[in-house]
């Protein structure tokens, strides 16, 4: 019927679009009269928004209120001789993602990526003298990471997972410390604050709610009817609570509950109640994805003969997990903008130092600089969580396969 | 005759106020290839179901290789690993490859080393004809080759039964018989069948007795020549009238 002849000349190339700038202009903006009009309108009202913006932040914006301050808003009161262990977190933190980039993207040009998005987060976190320092010493540090894994990637690779798994628990030892006169001497957490406090306060919610929240949620679909009804309690308790009424609990009301004697640090409350709330979300959100699971899927692996917890952890988590990604990474995005939360009981996160500078006379009338700095460094991390998250979600490949 | 491997007594199984099943009784021999049909609703994936526990009966009893299904968590896990399931809608893994599909089952439940397990599952690849495919997702796989990594899945486990339930009703008809021939192979093998099927040219070719399910219940079971030729129900004579006459 078709010799191969004519099928290659049925073949066509799909129509190609070819614009010139002016071209583009008068399909996109200048289409017809009311796209003519409405093109102008929007753009009489950027320019009435920007102009004075603009005038505003090069001429009278009181910006040295930022680099004035910028330890306090990136550390607290934390002493500042012992600054170097933070900076001493962020070298292994290069190290550790140096490695991971090395064993599981490998590509160079996403290496050369990470090597100037590093200095850009460090300048966020001081622009006091010798920094330059520190940021050479990330840089050398990542790249010895990416060079580790490429030379050995077999021995590399569990090196990497062990070293993420201890990164966390090493870095809130570094920043605690331990005695005294010991090496690392002992930070109190009244003194930890600024992006720091922040940033702990939500990887500490995010890391510890995600288990928390996964049993959680397998144990709504329990078939035990005690565990079912413990787990739909506490999350439909805590669903129905504001999250600043928990933080209230935790730092007022704990200490009637407690046998006396017993003080539980505030920071560590607050953890607690961030951790607590963010968990029975996270539950409903895994429900959700364990729910899209199909049926056959759990008898296909019944048939197979696997146990009840195999089952779910190799073939029901996977998957739900993998269909909640998006969702998930949303609420730690959320998560990590609610700890703002934790000013209002009186904790000196971001926010926390904000309205202490602010209160300080010298800045006073600064408010506009200061809360722009802030929603700056806030959209920078939250934009980067969901940029990696759209980078897992290609790399597993969701809705692929 | 050997001994039976498979013993159902009066076997009871309801939905809410439905009776699904309403006391069915049948013995299975070793290596016997058994075809199930019968109208939709009449029970019969319901029946081969309750044999590897995915659904539970409620009245009488079940007992396979020697093992009786009852509530023990022991047992009912003793005798999933004797019995393979292949589905109509394949519920392959789609988030493992195949190799991976075909290897869990041996490595977690029959704790085999993962390079016995992967060897014997290139074995069973290409016995189902599809070794090329082993390390591709199922989504990338047709329907017929997806069914017959399912098959290949359940013979890992290297049980003594296979359950088949309509294999091939979700298949395109050219796919059909690449899916049938593997049966084929595999009842010609002396394994133990029970498959719910209207592929009656398979039945004819390889059954050693066809089962006639109709309101939960066996009407009529013979071999196949007597179930075709000469049916001794009517309800059998009128439904194999009409799936035979299209």
């Amino acid at each position: 019927m078709t010799t191969s002849a004519s099928s290659r000349s049925d073949v066509l190339p799909p129509p190609s679009e070819r614009y010139t700038l002016l071209g583009w202009f008068r399909k996109n903006l200048f289409g017809s009269w009311l796209d003519a009009l409405l093109t102008l309108i929007a753009l009489a009202f950027a320019v009435a928004i920007l102009v004075p913006t603009v005038r505003w932040a090069t001429t009278s914006a009181r910006w040295e209120v930022i680099p004035n301050n910028v330890e306090l808003f990136m550390f607290g009161s934390y002493p500042r001789d012992q600054v170097w262990r933070l900076w001493l977190c962020l070298w292994l933190l290069a190290l550790v993602t140096g490695m991971l980039w090395g064993v599981y993207v490998r590509r160079r040009s996403f290496m050369s990526l990470f090597l100037i998005a590093l200095p850009v987060l460090g300048m966020l976190f001081t622009f006091a003298s010798g920094v330059w320092v520190h940021y050479a010493a990330m840089i050398v540090a990542g790249l010895a990471g990416w060079a580790l894994a490429r030379w050995r990637p077999r021995l590399m690779s569990s090196v990497a997972l062990v070293g993420t798994l201890l990164f966390f628990p090493l870095v809130i030892l570094i920043i605690r410390g331990f005695s005294e006169e010991s090496f690392l001497p002992g930070v109190a957490t009244n003194l930890w604050g600024g992006l720091m406090l922040s940033l702990l306060i939500s990887v500490v919610g995010i890391v510890f709610s995600f288990p928390f929240g996964v049993l959680l949620a397998l144990g709504r679909q329990s078939n035990l009817p005690a565990v079912r009804t413990l787990s739909i309690l506490y999350i439909e308790i805590i669903r129905g609570v504001p999250l600043i009424t928990l933080l209230f609990m935790g730092q007022v009301m704990l200490n009637f509950f407690l046998p006396s004697g017993i003080v539980v640090d505030r920071v560590i409350r607050a953890m607690v109640a961030v951790v607590m709330f963010a968990a029975a979300y996270l539950a409903e959100n895994v429900r959700g994805g364990l729910q899209a699971i199909p049926k056959g899927q759990y008898e296909a692996a019944d048939a197979v003969g696997l146990s009840g917890f195999h089952k779910m952890t190799f073939i029901i988590l996977p998957q739900a997990l993998r269909a909640v990604i998006p969702v998930l990474v949303g609420q730690f995005i959320g998560l990590f903008k609610d700890t703002t939360l934790v000013a209002l009981v009186g904790l000196l996160d971001l926010l926390g130092i904000a309205r202490g500078v602010l209160a300080n006379p010298a800045w006073i009338g600064t408010q506009l600089e200061v809360y722009l700095f802030l929603a700056f460094i806030y959209w920078i991390f939250s934009y980067a969580m969901s940029y990696a998250s759209r980078r897992l979600e290609v790399a597993l490949g969701v809705g692929e396969r | 005759m050997s001994e039976p491997i498979i013993v159902c007594q009066d076997v009871h199984k309801w939905y809410g106020h439905f009776h699904a099943l309403r006391g069915v009784s049948m013995e299975v021999q070793k290596g016997e290839v058994i075809v199930i049909f019968g109208p939709s609703g009449s029970g019969k994936s319901t029946f081969i179901r309750t044999i590897n526990r995915l659904e539970e009966h409620q009245q009488g009893t079940i007992v396979v290789d020697g093992i009786e299904l009852s509530h023990d968590v022991r047992n009912i896990a003793a005798i999933r690993r004797e019995v393979g399931m292949v589905f109509q809608q394949f519920n392959l893994f789609p988030h493992l490859t195949v190799m991976q599909n075909i290897t869990l089952g041996p490595i977690q439940v029959r704790k085999w080393d993962k390079k016995k397990a992967e060897q014997i599952a290139m074995e069973l690849l290409t016995r189902v004809g599809i070794p090329e495919q082993a390390q591709k997702y199922p989504g990338q796989l047709s329907g017929g080759q997806q069914q017959r990594v399912a098959i290949a899945r359940a013979l890992a486990m290297q049980p003594k039964i296979m359950l088949f339930d309509e294999p091939t009703s979700a298949l395109d008809p050219e796919m059909i018989k690449e899916v049938l021939d593997v049966m084929t192979e595999l009842a010609k093998s002396g394994m133990t069948i029970l498959a719910v099927t209207h592929e009656m040219g398979f039945a004819r070719a390889v059954a050693d007795r066809m089962v006639f399910f109709d309101a939960g219940n066996i009407i009529e079971s013979g071999p196949p020549q007597q179930i075709f030729s000469n049916p001794q129900e009517e309800r059998t004579k009128l439904f194999l009238s009409q799936i035979l006459s299209h």
